[in-house]
């Protein structure tokens, strides 16, 4: 269970109080390096183009979004959940039902301020649905329950037409336009993608330091003891999965506005362990390590080709090379690659303590 | 089963009535309300008897899967990359030698010895972290999808079914009795009804082999508990070896079977990883029959949800998931 660590926070007893609980909040406030990325990623416009403003940076940002959800309930819950990407994809495809799209014999044609709170309310519902099931058993089981549900919408979103469109999908879904901006062009997207992570981060930063989030957090490390001491486990496992349903929604939204069509192949088993992996490989101990998972992952995936064939090799080994890597990360850094900068950091300056603790 | 029905009368009656009407549906010749309600009585009693052996097919992929699960705690998730491996052994053993019979014992013994060295080499360094366990099997089916995908391309292949299988069979069962008062009997392919009859035998022999044998001793006191069993002088580790084996070989042989009488191709390994995912959560963990009696629901489900639900036929498997869950979450034949 070393992937599970807390992340609780050690207070200074030197400072004044209320400074204190300012910075129990906000501890990225105070670090210079978080003020460094914040600025680089808002000026990105100028420094980049189109293609690395939309492949890279945000598809980075809406694959760290809903890998957020999968690091939330992992890392503060201990339920690591594969129904991610599922509840993404339900979002995005309520969003082509009820919205505008190509297949008009399909959609329902809402405009977008409709459409969208609409597929929010339904993902979160259908997450917590899923949620619900899935606390009915515990670890393990967790896994195989949330795959399975992941695995039977994929087949299901095949096989259905009235609805999900069968295997084609639907197709030129309408983003929205209004104040006279296009919000699908480059730059106006990148900024939604950037401003919807931002708050996603800061609000599950805010969770798991909040009454709720420490609550969670007692209940993955002993849910027996919590127990008796008065919380109720599982209503406070099922009201996690909504908050990373919600969050997971508003990633999926993101996503159908970004590629504008959605198909099965959007919500395939592979694509739900991708998440996973996105996770684990950026460290799911805190709310930044999906955003570097996600970088990593984009980045492999963008470029893999190139640089295997430039080496010689077949270029379509991409899923080889994702699949080694995420072994290797298994195997050494149980907490990803937060986990091995930590390490460094921590063997750089042996006079600091290390972060993060267990508490049982 | 007398005890069963002592303490749950009402759930006793519900199942003893569902078996006596298909038991009916099944054996009477159907009143023409009937036919003209839910379609002619062939159709359902080929998807009846598809369903059967489809459930044959998934308990050779769910019984290694729970075997490994109730001894070691270990989700193998690659079990479906064993599953597709072994069909892909099997295609090319049955092409190369055209010995049928061969193709099953060739993958039995690849993907048992794959089995042994996953233990080994990876299993044994992590034991007793499950979470971690199930990460690595993660990771390792997606670089075994990913190798087969190299090797073997997109392809669909089939495995050649022999000379003397092939044909159907007429069935003591009737479908109509024609105008002239002729009775129409119903014609079933050999080869489904071996494959079904051979994944009973094996079944049953995997019961006997637990319940009546030393071995079958060790493995069960292991599945209840390993560290009092290892305590008393088991070799434990050589059991665990075994028993990887002895389900990755299984997965192996229900491969070649899967690519008899369906295809292989990319996808099949996510398809009966979810296959027996449901089988054993329906079933219950660990447990053999359940096994068996999950594979048989869901092979049913599926079948007859394809044919008379086409477009919501998943959801018929899924929502029996769904309802043991939330009557029996440990599963329907599991013990705790």
């Amino acid at each position: 269970m070393s992937l599970l660590q807390s992340t609780q926070f050690r207070p200074d007893p030197s400072a004044n109080a209320t400074r204190r609980a300012w910075i129990r909040a906000w501890p990225e406030l105070q670090n210079p390096a978080a003020w460094l990325v914040a600025l680089i990623l808002v000026i990105m416009p100028l420094i980049a183009n189109g293609f690395f403003l939309i492949e890279i940076f945000a598809t980075t940002l809406i694959l760290g979004i809903i890998a957020l959800s999968l690091m939330f309930l992992a890392g503060y819950g201990g339920m690591v959940s594969l129904m991610q990407l599922t509840i993404a994809g339900f979002a995005g495809y309520m969003v082509a039902v009820f919205g505008i799209s190509g297949n008009a014999n399909i959609s329902l044609g809402w405009p977008w301020w409709l459409a969208t709170p609409m597929a929010l309310a339904l993902a979160t519902l259908f997450g917590t649905l899923g949620g619900a099931l899935a606390v009915r058993t515990e670890g393990i089981y967790t896994i195989m329950i949330t795959l399975a549900i992941g695995a039977a919408f994929y087949y299901f979103t095949n096989q259905n037409w009235a609805i999900f469109n069968g295997h084609t999908g639907i197709n030129t879904v309408a983003t929205p336009q209004f104040w006279g901006v296009d919000w699908r062009s480059d730059i106006a997207f990148y900024y939604v993608t950037l401003g919807v992570a931002a708050i996603c981060y800061f609000a599950v930063q805010y969770v798991s330091r909040a009454p709720f989030g420490l609550a969670l957090q007692g209940v993955r490390d002993n849910s027996r003891r919590m127990a008796a001491l008065g919380f109720n486990p599982n209503a406070h496992r099922i009201a996690a999965y909504a908050f990373a349903a919600f969050i997971a929604a508003l990633g999926g939204v993101l996503q159908v506005w970004n590629y504008r069509q959605i198909s099965p192949g959007s919500v395939s088993v592979g694509a739900c362990i991708d998440v996973l992996i996105i996770a684990v490989v950026g460290g799911i101990t805190r709310p930044i390590g999906p955003f570097i998972g996600a970088l990593i992952f984009v980045l492999l995936r963008t470029f893999a080709l190139d640089v295997l064939i430039k080496f010689g090799l077949d270029g379509n080994r991409f899923r080889l090379l994702i699949g080694l890597g995420f072994l290797a990360i298994v195997f050494w850094s149980s907490d990803g690659v937060i986990g091995l900068w930590e390490r460094w950091r921590r063997n750089a300056s042996p006079t600091q303590r290390p972060g993060g603790g267990r508490h049982g | 089963m007398a005890r069963f029905i002592e303490r749950h009368p009402a759930w006793a009656l519900i199942v003893i009535i569902a078996v006596a009407v298909l038991a009916w549906m099944v054996f009477a010749i159907w009143p023409p309300g009937l036919e003209a309600a839910i379609g002619r009585k062939r159709v359902f009693l080929n998807a009846v008897l598809n369903g059967i052996t489809l459930g044959g097919l998934y308990f050779l992929v769910a019984s290694g899967f729970t075997l490994i699960f109730g001894l070691m705690r270990n989700v193998n998730l690659a079990h479906g990359s064993l599953y597709l491996f072994g069909g892909y052994i099997g295609y090319a053993v049955s092409t190369w030698t055209g010995s049928w019979i061969l193709s099953f014992i060739v993958a039995f013994i690849a993907v048992a010895l794959v089995g042994v060295i996953l233990q080994l080499a990876v299993f044994r360094r992590m034991e007793g972290q499950d979470l971690r366990q199930t990460m690595v099997t993660i990771g390792l089916s997606i670089v075994f999808a990913d190798l087969m995908l190299w090797v073997f391309g997109g392809d669909f292949y089939q495995v050649q079914t022999p000379a003397w299988l092939i044909g159907p069979v007429q069935l003591p069962l009737l479908t109509a009795i024609k105008s002239s008062g002729e009775p129409v009997y119903l014609q079933y392919p050999l080869v489904r009804l071996v494959i079904f009859l051979a994944s009973v035998v094996i079944g049953v022999a995997m019961w006997l082999a637990l319940n009546r044998t030393r071995i079958g001793m060790i493995v069960r006191a292991g599945v209840d508990d390993r560290d009092i069993l290892a305590a008393t002088g088991v070799r434990i580790q050589l059991v665990f070896v075994l028993v990887f084996a002895l389900g990755a070989g299984l997965a192996g042989i229900a491969g070649v079977v899967g690519g008899t009488f369906q295809s292989l191709s990319p996808g099949e390994d996510t398809r009966f990883l979810l296959a027996s995912l449901v089988v054993v959560i329906v079933g219950g963990m660990g447990s053999i029959p359940g096994a068996a009696l999950g594979a048989v629901i869901i092979g049913l489900a599926e079948q007859l949800g394809s044919v008379y639900i086409p477009t919501y036929a998943i959801v018929v498997t899924f929502l029996i998931m769904v309802l043991v869950l939330a009557v029996r979450p440990q599963g329907l034949l599991a013990r705790r």
